[in-house]
């Protein structure tokens, strides 16, 4: 059984549709991140499954119940890192992990836990105390308190700066290792792709792609291209486009083609100067993906 | 390994619900001191003078009272500010991720309370016994602790109703302000009602709780009495109250901030 199923969802808030159809799923084990940018939809849909919000139409079930009936066997078994959120000022982390652990039927002691969210310095120190980035990691502690088969990551690491982000995707491999399921959300293409095993682009409430990182939006099978600076007084015998000073060959034959220009170049005595062979980035087809949208 | 028990996690609600209102200075000094040096203030204005209409001392008369308002305000304004400011800050919407049943959240809310109020009473009703020598009857005691229980559980209730109606922490202060401390000076607690106050005072009084908190325990320390002194109908007054508010505050309880106040804006300017 899967552990998330999405039929058909939709999500109004009156006359913003916020979900417009989603169809996903996503099995056991699998690390899935659905990436899109602000005001898409991730949000909605993830807290939808949480049990936060109620959809508007369609079906959902996680870990086989509909998350919507708030039942206490479901709660215990999924762990929620929301999106804006905060805790108890006035707790150390060690309290706030014993008592927010308190309910559930199994639990990770709060040392094991600061281990893996790399608090262990903070265990004793109050919360109100504790910098951005060590908070969103008792909320990744916090998340994981009851030992969950499931995790909802809403933008675990929006605002932090690149070295407290590298820090998070090695608390977020930590739960990976765990054989935790993830879903996790983001709007950086790099987190996607660094932390998950598949991906969907989400835009306008609609998932626009979905696939691994490898393949996504048919990647494989996009053109590779070369390109070169643009020789001075030579005439350019095959297929190309020219973009700015440079000579761009879209790839859909390499080998052939590749041989073409090389063979060219030698006759010619075009040096083929900062030349290079790229296929389009995982950046380039998000944008592709989200831009008209 | 199975899911714990009622008792040990209302307990630990119980526990931890306690930890932050002693971490929190300033709701701390406003629940158990400040209501002393209410006392302390009427003490040195009137002394142990007695009050001609009532035909008891000054301090006789204030002390009970302002342990009715220390009860009153420990369940009342701590509950009702306290979880408004957690819905804010999304505090509870974490709480109901989580498999702990809400009534046992909102349990150790009110049992924490209870015991607060408890510790203000007594130190209220102490201080007055060891510093102005106030008279206690053992033969009272009762009424005055069911009194307490009924009162404070129907402050706890209310409490709960405000913190259901206010959108925000800000909004649940105003309300408790403007709710408790005209009550408490309508209902006599802060300045005798006599037969020469008028009469609209007690008719606008009488509608609310507070004078029938003050009432039925203020009767229980009031010298030449010689029953057990139950106001009966006081507690059921109270009781009527407290059931009311209970079910309206369930009712319109929210676990999350209403979205026109924060977070809509707050997605927008994030886009
Ligand atoms: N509670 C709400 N009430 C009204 N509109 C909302 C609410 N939550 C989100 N929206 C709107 O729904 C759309 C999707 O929002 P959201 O799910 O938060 O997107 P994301 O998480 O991808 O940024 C946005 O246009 C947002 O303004
Ligand atoms: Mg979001």
């Amino acid at each position: 059984m899967p552990a998330i199923e999405i039929r058909g969802l939709t999500k109004s808030y009156g006359e913003v549709e916020a979900v417009r159809g989603i169809d996903l799923t996503v099995e056991e084990g699998e690390v899935f991140a659905l990436l899109g940018p602000n005001g898409a939809g991730k949000t909605t849909t993830v807290e939808i499954l949480e049990g936060h919000r109620t959809s508007t139409s369609g079906e959902v079930t996680v870990l086989g119940h509909d998350p919507a009936r708030g039942e206490i066997e479901f709660q215990d078994r999924v762990g929620i890192v929301l999106q804006e959120t905060s805790v108890e000022a006035e707790l150390t982390v060690r309290e706030a992990l014993t008592i927010y652990g308190g309910a559930y039927s199994k639990r990770l002691e709060p040392q094991r836990l600061v281990e893996i969210v790399g608090l262990n310095e903070k265990v004793d120190a109050r919360i109100g105390t504790l910098s951005g980035g060590q908070k969103r990691r008792l909320e990744l502690a916090l998340g994981i308190v009851g030992d969950p088969d499931l995790i909802f990551l809403d933008e675990p690491t929006t605002g932090f700066d690149p070295s407290a982000r590298r820090e998070a995707w090695s608390v977020i491999d930590n739960l990976r290792s765990l054989g935790k399921t993830i879903l996790l959300t983001t709007h950086y293409m790099d987190e996607a792709q660094n932390l998950s095993d598949r991906v969907a682009v989400i835009a306008n409430g609609l998932i626009v792609a979905e696939g691994t990182p490898e393949t996504l939006g048919g990647r494989e099978l996009s053109a590779s291209k070369a390109s070169f600076a643009t020789p001075a007084g030579v005439s350019v015998p095959f297929d190309h486009a020219i973009e700015g000073d440079r000579i761009v060959v879209e790839l859909t034959d390499p080998a052939r083609q590749l041989h073409e220009v090389t063979g060219w170049a030698l006759e010619a005595g075009v040096d083929l100067d900062d030349l290079s062979v790229s296929r389009p980035s995982l950046e380039d087809v998000y944008l592709a993906l989200t831009e008209d949208t | 390994m199975a899911r714990p028990g009622t008792v040990p996690l209302l307990r630990q609600q119980t526990g931890y619900q306690a930890k932050i209102f002693f971490r929190t200075p300033i709701a701390a000094f406003f629940t158990l001191i400040f209501p002393l040096m209410l006392l302390f203030l009427f003490g040195a204005l009137f002394g142990t003078g007695e009050i001609p209409e009532l035909g008891i001392t000054f301090v006789q008369f204030f002390t009970p009272a302002l342990a009715v308002f220390s009860a009153a305000n420990a369940t009342f304004s701590n509950i009702g500010v306290g979880t408004a400011y957690q819905r804010d800050e999304g505090i509870l919407k974490r709480v109901r991720g989580t498999p702990l049943p809400a009534w046992i959240f909102m349990g150790g809310k009110i049992v924490a309370s209870t015991l607060i109020a408890a510790m203000s009473v007594v130190l209220m009703m102490g201080v007055g016994v060891l510093v102005y020598g106030i008279e206690v009857y053992p033969r009272t005691l009762p009424a005055a602790t069911v009194t307490f229980l009924v009162g404070t559980a129907c402050f706890a209730s209310l409490g709960l109703l405000v913190a259901a109606v206010s959108p925000t922490g800000n909004a649940a202060t105003a309300i408790t302000n403007a709710t408790l401390l005209p009550l408490a000076f309508l209902s006599g607690l802060f300045i005798p009602i006599t037969d020469s106050s008028p009469a609209w005072l007690t008719t606008v009084a009488d509608i609310f709780p507070l004078s029938y908190f003050h009432e039925a325990f203020a009767a229980a320390f009031l010298p030449g009495t010689t029953g057990t002194q139950f106001d009966w109908g006081s507690l059921g007054y109270m009781a009527l109250w407290g059931v009311v508010a209970l079910l309206l505050g369930i009712r319109w309880f929210k676990w999350e901030k209403p979205v026109s106040s924060g977070r809509r804006a707050k997605v927008k300017t994030q886009s």
